[in-house]
Parts: C-alpha cells; sequence; structure tokens
C-alpha cells in the first residue's frame, strides 16, 4: 500500500541504516528476543509497539548496545550500523552510543546543572570551540526538546529539581546536542502532557531529514502519527514489520490486530 | 456481530453494535420503502404511494444519526484495521441505503402521477418483478454484512446484471408503446424513469455488497461493466432521483 500522507516532510530514498540478523537476547535462562530479523530504514521513524515485556526495550538496547552494561544479558546474532558490526571488539560502546543516542523510558537527568546536562556530551565529543557555541548548542538543544522557555531563566539550576516531564525532555534535549545519526526512544512521551507530546512529536519528525529514529511507544495513535515503519513485537518475536499505514489499516497478522485494535487473543 | 475477539474496552463492542444495528434497522425501512413503493404502483393505491413518500424522512434521520454515531465512534475511539473499515463500511452502507429510499420515494411521487392517466397494459408487473429482485438482492447483501458472508455478497453483485438485463427489456417495451401510440409517451416517460430508478437502486445495492468485501478482505472489488443500454461510461445518477 502507498503511504497516502502526501504532506509528510519529503526525504531522500530510503536506505538501510540498521540491519539486524538472527538476533537472540538471552538473560540468564530467559530467551527474551528470538530471531530478529530486521533493516531499519534511514531518514525514518520506526515504531517498535507490542505488549508489556515482549523484548521492545530489550531490543533497542541491543542497537546501541546497552544491554553489554547488563551482567545476565547475553547477545547473538549481527547487527550491523551503515554495514558495520556493532558487536565487533574493535568498537568503542562509547563512541558507538554518541553515533547512537537513546533517550530512556524513564528520565534519567545526571546530578548537574540543566546547563550542564547538555552541554556534557557536546563538550567530550568537542562539538563546540568556545563558550558561545557551547551556548548556542545548548538553546538549540533546549529548543529542540520543547523546553528552552520553562528553563531558560534557570539554566543553573539542578536537572533533578524539574518535573518529571520536562526532565524527560532535558533527556531528549541532551540525546540530540550531539547530533546523533540514530536517535532510540524509549517511551519518551509517557510523562508528558499532550502539548509536551505533540512537540515531541514535531521535533521526531524534524528529525527525521536527518537521522533515523526509533521509537518504543505503548500508544497506538502515537505510532500511528509519527512513524513510516511499525514492528509489531509478540513474546519476543518480529511478528510484523510494515508501513505504518498498512499496519493500522490491514495487518497481516492475527496477533497484530488483535493488539492495535484492543482485542482479547 | 464483527469479529468472535472482544474488545478489551466492552464498551467499544457496544458502540460498534449499536451502530450496526441502526443500519439494519435503516435497512429493514429501505427494504419495506420498496416492497411497498412496488405494491403501489401496481394496484394504483394512492394512499399507499402518499406513505411510502412520508416514511422516507425515518431512512434519513437514521442516515443522520448513523453519521453522528460514526464521527463519535472516530473522535472518541480511534479505530483500526477491522474496526476502522467497520466505521468506513457504515458510513457507505447509510448514504447507499438513502440514496435507494430516495429513489423508492421518487418512484411513489411517479406512482401518484400515473394514477390520473390511463393504465399501460402489463407494464406494472414486469416492474414489480424487477422491484422484487432488487429487495432480495437487498436483502441478502445486508443478511452477508451480518455474517460477514464475502460469498453472498458476491452472488448479490453478480445478480444485479440481471437487473441490467431487466431494464433494458423493459426500455425496449416502453419504446415501443411510446412509437405506437404517442398518446402513450408521457405514462411511458414516467414508467420508464421508473424502471431506471430500480436499476440505480441495483447499483446501490451492489455498492453494499462490495462494503463485506471490503470489510473481510480490505479491498474494494475491481470495476463492474454496465450492462445496461444507455448508461454513459461516467453514468449519471439516473434521470429521476431527486
Ligand atoms: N535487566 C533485565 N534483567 C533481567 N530480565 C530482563 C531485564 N530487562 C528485561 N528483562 C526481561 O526481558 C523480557 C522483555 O523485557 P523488555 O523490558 O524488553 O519488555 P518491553 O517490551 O520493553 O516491555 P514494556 O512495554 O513493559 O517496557 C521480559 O521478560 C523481562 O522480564
Ligand atoms: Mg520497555
Amino acid at each position: 500500500m502507498n503511504d497516502m500522507r502526501v504532506i509528510e516532510r519529503d526525504v531522500d530514498v530510503t536506505e538501510t541504516k540498521i540491519s539486524a540478523r538472527g538476533v537472540q537476547v538471552y538473560y540468564a535462562d530467559n530467551h527474551a528476543i528470538k530471531d530478529v530479523n530486521v533493516d531499519i530504514e534511514d531518514k525514518t521513524v520506526t515504531a517498535f509497539i507490542g505488549p508489556s515485556g515482549c523484548g521492545k526495550s530489550t531490543f533497542l538496547r541491543c542497537l546501541n548496545r546497552m544491554n553489554d552494561t547488563i551482567d545476565i544479558c547475553r547477545v547473538e546474532g549481527e547487527i550491523r550500523l551503515d554495514g558495520e558490526d556493532i558487536y565487533d571488539p574493535a568498537v568503542d560502546p562509547v563512541q558507538l552510543r554518541a553515533k547512537v543516542g537513546m533517550v530512556f523510558q524513564k528520565p534519567n537527568p545526571f546530578p548537574k546543572s540543566i546547563y550542564d546536562n547538555i552541554a556534557y556530551g557536546p563538550r567530550i565529543h568537542g562539538l563546540a570551540r568556545n563558550r558561545a557555541e557551547l551556548d548556542e548548542i545548548v538553546e538549540r538543544s533546549l529548543r529542540r526538546g520543547a523546553i528552552w522557555d520553562e528553563v531558560k531563566d534557570r539554566l543553573d539550576a539542578p536537572g533533578t529539581s524539574l518535573s518529571g516531564g520536562q526532565q524527560q525532555r532535558l533527556c531528549i534535549a541532551r540525546a540530540v546536542a550531539t547530533e546523533p545519526e540514530v536517535l532510540l526512544m524509549d517511551e519518551p512521551c509517557s510523562a508528558l502532557d499532550p502539548i509536551a507530546t505533540s512537540q515531541v512529536e514535531e521535533l521526531i519528525d524534524e528529525l527525521r531529514a536527518n537521522y533515523s529514529v526509533v521509537i518504543v511507544t505503548h500508544s497506538m495513535q502515537q505510532a500511528a502519527r509519527v512513524s513510516q515503519k511499525t514492528a509489531f513485537f509478540h513474546l519476543g518475536n518480529l511478528v510484523e514489520y510494515g508501513e505504518t499505514g498498512k499496519i493500522f489499516t490491514k495487518p497481516e497478522d492475527s496477533r497484530t490486530e488483535s493488539y492495535i485494535t484492543g482485542r482479547i487473543g | 456481530m464483527q469479529d468472535d475477539r472482544r474488545h478489551i474496552a466492552s464498551a467499544f463492542d457496544r458502540d460498534l453494535e449499536a451502530i450496526q444495528a441502526l443500519i439494519m434497522k435503516m435497512g429493514g425501512l429501505v427494504e419495506a420503502s420498496i416492497t411497498e413503493a412496488a405494491k403501489a404502483l401496481a394496484t394504483r393505491d394512492e394512499e399507499l404511494a402518499e406513505e411510502v413518500r412520508l416514511n422516507d424522512k425515518a431512512i434519513d434521520e437514521l442516515e443522520e444519526r448513523v453519521n453522528e454515531e460514526a464521527a463519535r465512534v472516530i473522535a472518541l475511539r480511534a479505530p483500526t484495521a477491522v474496526d476502522l473499515r467497520v466505521i468506513l463500511s457504515v458510513m457507505k452502507m447509510s448514504s447507499a441505503l438513502e440514496r435507494i429510499g430516495d429513489l423508492s420515494k421518487n418512484m411513489a411521487k411517479r406512482t401518484g402521477v400515473l394514477v390520473q392517466m390511463p393504465q399501460i397494459n402489463g407494464s406494472t408487473t414486469a416492474l414489480k418483478r424487477m422491484a422484487r429482485e432488487v429487495e432480495a438482492m437487498l436483502k441478502d447483501a445486508l443478511d452477508a454484512y451480518i455474517q460477514r458472508d464475502a460469498e453472498l455478497a458476491q452472488d448479490v453483485i453478480d445478480r444485479d446484471g440481471d437487473v441490467d438485463q431487466m431494464y433494458n427489456a423493459l426500455f425496449r417495451e416502453f419504446l415501443t408503446f411510446m412509437m405506437e401510440d404517442p398518446r402513450n409517451i408521457t405514462a411511458c416517460m414516467h414508467l420508464h424513469f421508473i424502471a431506471k430508478n430500480i436499476e440505480r437502486m441495483g447499483d446501490h445495492v451492489t455498492a453494499i455488497a462490495e462494503q463485506v468485501i471490503f470489510l473481510r478482505s480490505g479491498e474494494v472489488p475491481g470495476d463492474r461493466v454496465k450492462h445496461d443500454l444507455i448508461t454513459p461510461d461516467a453514468g449519471p445518477e439516473g434521470s429521476g432521483g431527486d
């Protein structure tokens, strides 16, 4: 089916940004991801949907090796970013995570000022030559995170002094400050009000012009609104992956249909 | 009614069932309207014809209600996949049923005029048979909808060809009458418009049957070939609707 949303921002022809082959994830004996194969496109928003515990966050964390930090977690298979195996021993996970940024399910600001939360990444990656440039990056990032107006007068206040929804937007601002090529977002809007949610969705759509965005969401409407591709996970399996318009109007698999229409079974 | 698998939110099931119940109610009124209109014509019953005209209001009101309910479900429940198809299909079906009701009303109006004129032999019997066939198709289309029976729906679509044939035969017959005696022209023109109305009803019934196939498969069946003689490619909305 063609995507009928002709008013969407134009992007170049899509090509694969991340390609996963035969990915298995185990937490000790728990087989959490079962033989997942998927090509995530560049300049595209991909939504991961599925019931709680189906492995969305687990698979998302594979894409920037965040699972390395979990002792009992074992990842098998192959994941390539621009054709390069990200699990190759030669790959530095810190460098990888600068390229593949992440916004977590729960906001996790550093115990530092709002300003430093944003400036941290650009500083260590040498993105600013002087204070003025850094100021500019901080303001631009906070604006993209849809939180600038609320914090511009108290950039020295600790990030943890913000409300939950504000902290989440701060984390989004922090994630885009280093200009990653891929942005992974795990339920970024679960603590946000509708206005902030719209602002974040608008940001996601903007980012799509240059980046590949993967978003985990429990809101079917959000997945439908922001993504061009949708992947439905169920019990660790990738059940269906395809164009979002098709998934939400004519899903192939009855498990997908039950899930998106809110049915039992 | 729609899917064996129930929604977790049972109110959603109730909304969808309620809106489909409205469609069935509307379908029942439209079926009755066709029967009565054909009967009024065959028996030259002016009173019954008047009743058909008045009853059309209830059909129009139901169409309004279906559209309001559909808008409500879209706004409140954001239906997707098969649920979305249910909503889209009831909107199309209600508009098709409303059109059939209008055509039936127009038939009743012309009956009111025809009873003032001398009868044309045999013509109304054929019209009644044609109306009965369309009504049977409508009944089957509605049954197919309730049962989600794509086979029955396809059967209805195929039978529309017969209706087109009946119309073609009547068209020739009326032409002959008019050529035989120009005093028949006014009455025959009315009868011809009635035949055309019934033929158009068949098209709307076909549109309803197509919705059953859409519900099941997500695809609307391809373009049909028209079999009647005078409908140009883009087919005007009959000549007698109002
Ligand atoms: N750190 C961990 N240690 C052990 N098991 C884990 C860990 N994280 C996830 N799991 C297990 O892996 C499976 C998948 O969990 P995951 O968090 O990926 O699900 P999810 O789809 O993101 O769910 P939710 O929508 O609730 O966030 C679950 O069975 C979970 O118990
Ligand atoms: Mg999760």
